[in-house]
């Protein structure tokens, strides 16, 4: 219990100083965010005004305390640059965002969980050395090149499913799953590769251990083993790494939005990134970081009920 | 090892080589197949190398001098990899594109590695236990930021380019080395023959040098590799999203980035680039795999 209350103070205090290190990123150029603002041939006045306005004329603590109890409240602020409240876009774009994420590691694990098993019963032949080389290649491949090749063969080649773009789901289902395929399958792919060397690795771990040995001297089969007795166990660190994978397929999805245009927090990150909108980053930035660290937070409660003997060590 | 402070701590390691058991392969043919490993790896790393190396005393053409006359133009003798929209040769963007990939990389790897290293043996050696607490804490936050994600930030700050770049992902990686050197010295601090020279009155700075540093030179070098490999694939990422190396120094991130618009006609101008960072990103990969099994009798312990 003490454990459990360390772990979610840890977490707070991690939350805390993030917030702290993004902000404090954001003002390394003092003045910067009206200057952009106000535009190229702003006057001095011209940008006093729009510090006046948004209230950057503040001293620093105040800015962060007002920023940081604006987002504890759901307020993101309106960005300097747009005029337009920050949080509900925040909150369109990440529903996107998690759909791509989410369907890509459930991709990601019906392709590794089979493979990594194979690959590890048949360690030492021929077959087991081709899986593991094909995901060390996998695993080299970025993102968006899967993107690109897959966009290659299965829409400007075979014609199979758009290029590109968005529907939502009420607009169509049909539409909004043909317009899924392709960048769910470029994060999956590299993903499934490595998730495929974590399964491969926890299953070898657990075909050596005593039970399954028993097993098989009772007359089950290698693979009839594993699946009775062995997965369950094997699942453990695969999990794990699974919801750690969680927060890199969120960094990879800001890339394939931008290669299939969707309407995605990623995608909103970059044109604020290009516009210098600086606020608007600030507040996508912290909730793909809050995102990081909340997945974080519940793989070590997971774990922690996943595993009974974590539970008996703590 | 008392019980693993978080999940992540806990994880198998998925290229360390198996615990040898009544199913594992002989030493022999193990270490045959890390020596497998280490040589691919050195072949795809030597590749890029050489590639970058050359492209300083000659390139096939002038990487920045467009030639109307060549646009577009597939793979033929005079152009082995073709020619982009401007009539560039791509071989000879692929070799500049080496450079900046390097030159990213290693300088990423060299600010994670000065600052990351000293600080996970301080966390190691301490006895104050709030001063490792802190090192420990300090990475569990950077850690919250992904490279590719603390990149973008840092063009959003200070414009897009490869300085900040190089920064950014050099930043990101502190930890990992951080976590390394950290658990690397925990394990060396527990043996003998660092009781004895604490015994002969030497000090904490001398046992870091002569003992510690030397004992996860092996642990730093495979951690390096990796980040290597990583930093590669932001460094690409984020030129692909056109805030990483500006034009017109060529980068293969940029490349492709630039090859989408002709998807259809020009398939090549993607496809030379992007086997250019696979094979980059790979080459890195499998030298810290093939390493990790060499190092094997030193890596063994730390479970």
């Amino acid at each position: 219990m003490s454990a459990l209350l360390s772990r979610l103070l840890q977490f707070l205090l991690t939350v805390w100083a993030a917030t702290v290190v993004v902000f404090a990123l954001m003002q390394v150029l003092p003045g910067n965010a009206a200057q952009v603002a106000a535009g190229l041939q702003a006057t001095p006045e011209d940008v006093a005004r729009i510090e006046a306005e948004f209230g950057l004329d503040r001293p620093l603590p105040v800015q962060y305390l007002d920023w940081v109890g604006g987002m504890l409240r759901g307020d993101f602020g309106t960005s300097y640059v747009t005029h337009v409240p920050i949080s509900p876009l925040i909150a369109d774009s990440v529903q996107v965002t998690l759909i791509l994420v989410l369907a890509s590691m459930a991709v990601a694990l019906l392709i590794a969980v089979p493979v990594g098993s194979t690959a590890a019963l048949l360690r030492g032949r021929a077959a087991g050395a081709v899986l593991s080389g094909l995901s060390q290649v996998g695993v080299a491949v970025p993102n968006f090149l899967a993107a690109i090749l897959l966009v290659m063969v299965f829409s400007l080649g075979l014609g199979w499913f758009p290029s590109s773009g968005w529907q939502a789901p009420i607009e169509g289902f049909g539409g909004f799953l043909s317009h899924l395929v392709l960048p769910v399958l470029a994060l999956a792919l590299v993903q499934a590769a490595i998730l495929t060397r974590y399964v491969r690795s926890a299953v070898l771990e657990v075909l050596r251990e005593d039970y399954l040995r028993t097993a098989r001297a009772k007359g089950r089969t290698a693979a009839g083993a594993l699946a009775v007795h062995g997965l369950r166990n094997a699942a453990i660190p695969v999990i794990t790494v699974a919801g750690v994978q969680l927060a890199t397929l969120l960094v990879g999805a800001v890339v394939i939005e931008q290669v299939f245009v969707l309407p995605g927090i990623g995608s909103e990150l970059i044109r604020a990134v290009q516009n210098r909108d600086l606020l608007t980053v600030q507040g996508i930035v912290m909730v793909l970081v809050l995102m990081v660290l909340v997945l974080n937070l519940v793989i070590d409660l997971l774990y922690t009920v996943l595993d009974p003997r974590v539970r008996s060590r703590s | 090892m008392s019980a693993p402070r978080s999940a992540v701590e806990a994880l198998p390691d998925p290229v360390a080589p198996a615990a040898p058991g009544p199913a594992s392969p002989t030493a022999s043919r193990r270490s045959r197949r890390a020596d497998l490993t280490l040589v691919t790896g050195a072949v795809l790393v030597g590749l890029v190398v050489v590639l970058a190396l050359v492209s300083f005393v000659w390139t096939p053409y002038d990487y920045a001098a467009p030639d109307p006359a060549a646009r577009l133009q597939g793979v033929s003798a005079a152009h082995p990899f073709g020619t982009d929209r401007y009539g560039r040769d791509t071989l000879t963007w692929i070799m500049m594109g080496a450079r900046i990939t390097l030159l990213v990389g290693l300088i990423a790897v060299v600010i994670a590695l000065v600052v990351g290293v000293p600080l996970g043996v301080l966390a190691g050696m301490t006895r104050i236990r709030w001063l490792s607490g802190l090192v420990m804490r300090g990475s569990d936050v950077l850690l919250a930021f992904p490279a590719l994600l603390l990149a973008i930030v840092f063009s959003a700050v200070f414009g897009p380019g490869t300085v900040p770049a190089m920064c950014a992902l050099g930043i990101a990686a502190i930890p990992a080395f951080a976590r390394v050197a950290r658990s690397g010295t925990l394990q060396i601090m527990s043996r003998e023959f660092i009781a004895a020279a604490r015994t002969a009155n030497r000090s904490p700075w001398a046992i870091a040098v002569t003992h510690v540093l030397p004992n996860i030179g092996g642990l730093v070098v495979v951690q390096a590799s990796v980040a290597f490999a990583l930093s590669v694939l932001a460094e690409a990422g984020l030129s692909f999203l056109g805030l990483g190396t500006q034009p017109p120094t060529p980068s293969w991130g940029r490349m492709l980035q630039e090859s989408q618009q002709y998807l259809g006609t020009a398939p090549e101008l993607a496809i030379f680039p992007g086997v250019f960072i696979a094979v980059a990103v790979l080459g890195f990969n499998l030298l810290g795999d093939g390493l990790r099994d060499r190092l094997d009798p030193t890596l063994r312990g730390r479970e």
